[in-house]
């Protein structure tokens, strides 16, 4: 019934000049692809990849509010000789500030020690004594540049390379490209836990679709009730009950299918078989009363309390289970004030875990093909604030791990005092886009969808690099 | 690429070529439909109107720079395809165009197009929707009466295909019924158009849905995903504001069947009307629903210019299907707008008053100057006599025999206080909501790149895009608002009247005749039907832009009355059905998934209007919206008639829309969204299966069907099929569900405990003479109906 609807739609696509509203587009993609398979999952527009992947999937550790890269992987020793100076104003004249404006801005030196650490000798500081052990795994980026300051357009635009909000996700542009890899669970899945700093909303958009098939938006996993939204039966209808509930829908829905050429009821049906795989997937993966001890105290969790430890265990299971993008917000990095009491408690809550995360794949063979990222959506300013630092956008740190990125290697650097990123190794916020797609055999000018007349990606229009240097 | 690869290509132009000229044989090439796309898909980014990014200084999309004489080479010749350097280059092995490497390829058909439209003489078209419609001449098929007809049949003959046959009366009456209200019709609605299928009959209900209180919430939904409507302000903590007056005045503008001159005037400029009524003032709200900020350390200059790119946006796009946004870091790459026109446009938005970071006491109120109370009548009067006793209350005590009486002092002190209190109570529990004000302009320069921090441009004053018809300006009178509302109005003005009927046409054939409904541009699509869409846009104009009249002209046409099931020479020939040779299909929108289902279970509150209101929600939905650790924002579900109402009054918060509405692809309203995707998810099947809305309505669909029929089951599921879906059902149905109905009854028969436990999800109360066992077996089976892919399905 699908056919005669698969081959012309494919037709008419091609006629890349017809255009076509790129949410048609998108409706009209996902359930081609779909029904040619007979799946309820995207499989990906890319296929075969554009190149040979070196990744399969992504685990991005979110550093919500922008953690201090003064205190965590860029060591400035003449900051230090300068605390409590003014800042020189040929650093800062002209230049985009948050909640400084119009103070007198002076330096904060680091407030917590550096040491080099494995046989690379990457430079980390005291604050996060797990994820110094795993440095020869690491890809350090010392000079991410982004261009929002304020949190929520600075997240909007890490996660979807435009100010403007109403474009899809990294995670959602993924998932377009290379689909989904599992079948009872959704392709992009996001996490969040809170706590250390001062914790900043963060909004639904920043998982979003947008123009690309909605199904390609992430779901958000709850620590309180159901995991995924409506995922549990109601009260009085066992799980037998459920099955003959859907069942029956099926049926009906099948006999419908016989009697009327449409070919979104086929669809539908296949929406239900996942559905109700949902019911059991779903709870499986959230129970961790499956998990050894040896591995719950790895992580340092006691079992799914909504932290950030039992969030990367979480975020473990789903990799296993296929889920190709899984995001994990810490909302607690906003070290307005309070720097040296607050960072170091933040930095608690997620320096053992984020480790454990990358040796657990590492021993389960899945390092080599998952890409472990840790970052927030922008640095913090050399310039003290009271008792912390301002939101900084000129230059940051972040760092990979796993999935073709070079372990042990610490690339780009900021100027002296740690506020610009030097421009010969600067990595814009689309390079690293770029690079991420690169690892998962995606080639950013090429992952493309129209709308408003442009053919968009994640990366734009302005030139993007792959950062060569930082994989292998 | 060696010879021995390049001959069979040229073999295989020839023959396309050929191919292509034997398909266009009867037809000269048209610019616009066959020559603008590909040019402006594959050459305009960097040989178009952007002069930033263009190469070379050959400009294709300007005739007279394509054919001019560039040291004895020219990129086009008239009539002269082979030495046209356009074609020579696309060919080129070593220099070809677009550059091998980039992202744009021309097919050889592209290229068979571009060599036939250049041999015939290379003919150019201003764009064009930039050309003003003038009313084309009706076409004259026989038995026929609507134009609408004349000109779809008339184009089904020219391309030989036979229309569907007529939808069925309970296939058609259903669609009426959601497409005109949103909400289903009864079996007995059905019956009553069914037993006399007359056209009178039908232009009757036509006429009573077009009247119902329904159908301004129908076209309210469309419209507020235009404008992005929303009950928080978007960035940020996104706190809640006070608007749904604005939703409101939508509603009653579509029901009083408004023009559309008038309803645009109040939205853009109704603050500016000499006596502006409340009703107006409501109405220039408009302006205010762009997403705000109030982000600490957000810096107000920044915000002010993201604000006012938003309305740009917003406005190009609601009213001119334009994307002039695209044009406010550099010129349109595709169509003429330049960063200019961007600029000038947003200098019309520069007098209203607004901050540029909302904080303090607005945020928890949600009330952000400047703000419209609107007591109702009693409140005015209460307020009057709250203050007529606070100041007597005043001159008592300054009167001089209690001054000199402490005790009477403090007494009256206190009642003093608790008067005052009271007004302060009276002033919360009054409506307020936010209103355009106009005050001095701030002003507006064009921004390098878009760059807040850049102050080297030029200074702007308000205007419209260049190449449009400008409107009329006295020397030195700035132009105003209600200047933009007239110029789009104006009969010169080639995009707003189109843009709107197109977007009429989608909502009623399930795609626009034009179907890229947010760019009329260049890279939008040629109109498949560009008489009908200029007949239909100069009739809604010239008919005093009577939305109703379209509408009724669209739903009386017979080819709104075919049936959606096509015929196999349809699949064949026209798979997307452009030819309109049958109706569309598709699943209801978000709202209308939930208003059809309590509609059938009778849950449904019809009442208009008001604040917006809390269906329940899972538990913690929020918690991440709010920066406050262990204070998330509370959602509260609302109670009692409050959890009934229709999907439109859904409290809209940006930044978590409810999950029941958006697993059902509705938009986030954060920008103009001119068309909803539908997708089909398994998230949309654990709603219907699992949200408790769903479970109560099935639980009232159940008492309402035991309450009804006393009959057997299989009738009793009869009944419950014709309520969902309109149609009586077969026998397989029937036999399917009354299998699971006394599977069901039995199973909840060894357990009474969970047949209570389900007869207690949600507010509603099972009548005290219901069994709640044999209930708990019926709402199994008004589950099931409920999640049928039909019944939210229109066909």
């Amino acid at each position: 019934m699908t056919s005669w609807n698969l081959s012309t739609r494919r037709h008419f696509l091609g006629q890349g000049g017809l255009g076509i509203g790129a949410m048609a587009l998108g409706s009209l993609l996902s359930r081609d692809l779909k029904a040619s398979t007979g799946d309820a999952q995207w499989r990906g527009i890319v296929n075969p990849p554009h190149h040979a992947p070196k990744a399969k999937r992504v685990i991005y550790l979110y550093m919500a509010g922008g953690p201090s890269h003064l205190e965590s992987f860029d060591n400035k020793p003449k900051l230090a000789e300068m605390d409590g100076k003014p800042m020189p104003e040929s650093f800062t004249k002209g230049q985009p500030i948050a909640q400084l404006q119009g103070k007198k801005l002076n330096c904060l030196g680091p407030q917590v020690k550096f040491q080099k650490y494995g046989e690379s000798g990457q430079e980390i500081s005291a604050l996060f004594p797990h994820i110094s052990g795993i440095a020869d795994e690491m890809t350090i980026v010392r000079s991410v540049v982004t261009e929002q300051i304020n949190h929520d357009p600075a997240h909007t635009f890490i996660n979807t390379g435009r100010r403007v909000p109403g474009h899809p996700s990294m995670g959602a542009w993924i998932n377009y490209g290379i689909g989904s890899e599992c079948d009872d669970l959704p392709g992009f899945v996001v996490l969040t836990s809170v706590g250390g700093g001062q914790a900043q909303p963060i909004a639904s958009r920043q998982w979003q679709a947008a123009y690309l098939p909605s199904e390609l938006q992430g779901v958000k996993f709850k620590s309180t009730g159901d995991p995924v939204s409506y995922v549990g039966s109601p009260a009085g209808s066992s799980r037998e009950d459920q099955r003959d509930i859907v069942s029956a829908i099926q049926r009906l829905n099948a006999m419908r299918d016989a009697a009327v050429p449409d070919p979104e009821i086929a669809a539908r049906i296949s929406q239900y078989e996942m559905a109700f795989r949902m019911h059991t997937s779903v709870p499986e993966l959230t129970d961790l009363s499956d998990e050894p001890q040896n591995i719950l105290d790895m992580y340092g969790t006691k079992g799914a309390d909504g932290s950030f430890a039992a969030n990367c265990l979480l975020a473990r299971r789903m990799a296993e289970r296929g889920v190709r993008f899984i995001q994990l917000y810490h909302r607690g990095w906003d070290h307005h004030s309070n720097l040296n009491k607050d960072m170091p408690r933040s930095a608690k809550l997620v320096d053992q875990a984020s480790a454990a995360l990358v040796r657990d794949l590492k021993q389960r063979g899945m390092l080599e093909d998952t890409i472990v990222i840790w970052g927030g959506e922008f640095g913090r300013t050399p310039m003290a604030q009271g008792s912390g630092r301002d939101h900084h956008i000129k230059g940051f740190s972040m760092w990979m791990a796993g999935g073709g990125f070079r372990g042990g290697t610490t690339y780009g650097e900021t100027d002296e005092l740690g506020y610009n990123a030097l421009p010969d190794s600067a990595v814009k916020i689309r390079d690293f886009h770029a690079t991420l797609l690169h690892q998962l055999g995606l080639e950013h000018t090429r992952l493309r969808v129209k709308f408003q007349g442009l053919d968009q990606g994640l990366t734009g229009v302005e030139h993007a690099r792959v950062v060569r240097e930082i994989i292998q | 690429m060696n010879k021995s690869l390049f001959i069979p290509l040229l073999l295989q132009l020839a023959s396309i070529a050929l191919l292509a000229s034997i398909a266009v044989a009867e037809d000269k090439l048209i610019f616009n439909r066959d020559i603008r796309p590909i040019l402006s898909d594959k050459c305009f980014a960097c040989h178009g109107p952007n002069a930033d990014s263009r190469e070379a200084d050959l400009r294709l999309d300007v005739r007279a720079s394509a054919v001019s004489d560039r040291d004895g080479v020219r990129a086009i010749i008239p009539g002269d395809a082979g030495e046209s350097e356009l074609l020579l280059r696309i060919l080129s092995e070593d220099d070809r165009m677009p550059p091998p490497e980039g992202e744009k390829h021309l097919d050889p058909s592209e290229i068979a197009t571009i060599r036939e439209w250049i041999e015939q003489g290379a003919e150019y078209q201003m764009h064009w929707a930039f050309i003003a419609p003038s009313r084309p001449e009706v076409p004259n098929p026989p038995n026929t009466a609507n134009p609408i007809d004349r000109f779809i049949f008339a184009n089904l003959e020219a391309h030989d295909t036979e229309p569907s046959s007529p939808a069925d009366p309970a296939t058609l009456v259903r669609r009426l019924y959601f497409d005109l209200t949103g909400l289903p019709p009864s079996p007995e609605e059905i019956d009553a158009y069914a037993k006399d299928p007359s056209a009178s009959a039908y232009g009757a209900l036509v006429d009573s849905l077009l009247d119902s209180p329904h159908y301004g919430e129908r076209m309210a939904s469309y419209w507020l995903d235009l404008v992005r409507f929303a009950d928080t302000q978007g960035f940020h903590s996104d706190d809640q504001q006070h608007i749904f007056p604005y939703r409101d005045y939508v509603i009653s503008a579509f029901n009083s069947n408004m023009g559309f001159d008038r309803f645009t005037t109040e939205q853009l400029a109704g603050d500016l009307l000499e006596n502006a009524t409340l009703q107006q003032q409501i109405a220039s709200g408009y302006n205010r629903l762009n997403q705000v900020t109030g982000e600490g350390g957000a810096q107000a200059g920044e915000y002010l210019v993201k604000y006012t790119a938003d309305r740009i946006r917003t406005t190009s796009e609601v009213w001119l299907g334009a994307t002039l946004g695209c044009a406010e870091c550099h010129d349109h790459k595709f169509d003429p707008y330049t960063a200019g026109d961007f600029y000038r446009f947003g200098a019309f938005f520069a007098d209203l008053e607004q901050v540029g970071v909302y904080s303090g006491n607005a945020r928890s109120t949600g009330n952000y100057p400047p703000m419209l109370a609107l007591p109702r009548v009693e409140q005015t009067d209460q307020i009057t006599a709250v203050d007529e006793r606070i100041a007597a209350l005043k001159v008592e005590r300054a009167s001089p025999n209690i001054a000199d009486n402490p005790d009477e002092l403090k007494a009256l002190d206190k009642k003093i206080k608790a008067a005052e209190n009271e007004r302060r109570v009276l002033d919360m529990s009054i409506i307020k909501t936010m209103v355009s004000r106009a005050v001095k302009p701030r002003v507006m320069r064009i921004l390098p790149r878009g760059d807040w921090l850049d102050s080297s441009g030029e200074i702007v004053e308000p205007g419209v895009p260049h190449f449009l018809t400008q409107p009329k300006q006295q020397k030195g009178q700035r132009l105003t608002r209600l200047d933009l509302a007239k110029w789009m109005l104006d009969d010169s003005n080639p995009l707003t009247a189109r843009v709107f009927v197109n977007r009429l046409w989608y909502l009623y054939f399930g795609q626009g005749l034009s179907n890229v409904l947010n760019d009329l541009g260049s890279q939008g699509e040629w109109p498949r039907h560009p008489e009908l869409l200029d007949w239909l846009a100069v009739e809604f104009r010239e008919s005093g832009w009577d939305i109703k009249h379209l509408i009724r002209l669209m739903v009386s046409s017979q080819a709104y009355q075919l049936s959606s099931t096509p015929t196999s020479v349809q699949l064949a020939k026209d798979p997307l059905n452009r030819l309109h040779a049958r109706q569309a299909r598709f699943r209801l929108q978000a709202e209308f998934v939930r208003d059809n289902a309590l509609a059938i279970s009778g849950l449904l509150v019809r009442d208009p209007g008001g604040r917006s209101v809390k269906p329940y929600q899972p538990i913690g939905y929020w918690s991440d919206s709010y920066k406050s650790v262990g204070n998330p924002h509370k959602y509260v579900a609302s109670r009692g008639d409050d959890l009934y109402r229709r999907g439109l009054y859904t409290f809209w918060k940006r930044s978590f829309l409810h999950p029941s509405l958006l697993a059902f692809d509705a938009p986030n309203r954060e920008a103009c969204e001119a068309r909803r995707p539908i997708s089909n998810t398994p998230l949309q099947a654990l709603v219907l299966l699992n949200d408790p809305t769903y479970v109560e309505a099935a639980r009232a669909f159940a008492v309402r069907a035991m309450l009804q029929t006393e009959a057997s089951p299989s009738e009793r599921i009869t009944w419950i099929i014709r309520q969902a879906v309109g149609r009586r059902p077969q026998t397989g149905e029937v036999a399917a569900l009354s299998e699971l109905y006394k599977d069901k009854l039995a199973r909840y028969q060894l357990n009474v405990a969970d047949a209570e436990a389900l007869a207690g999800i949600g507010e509603y109360r099972v009548p005290a003479n219901i069994s709640l066992v044999e209930l708990a077996a019926w709402t199994a089976v008004t589950r099931v109906v409920l999640n049928l892919h039909e019944t939210i399905t229109r066909n």
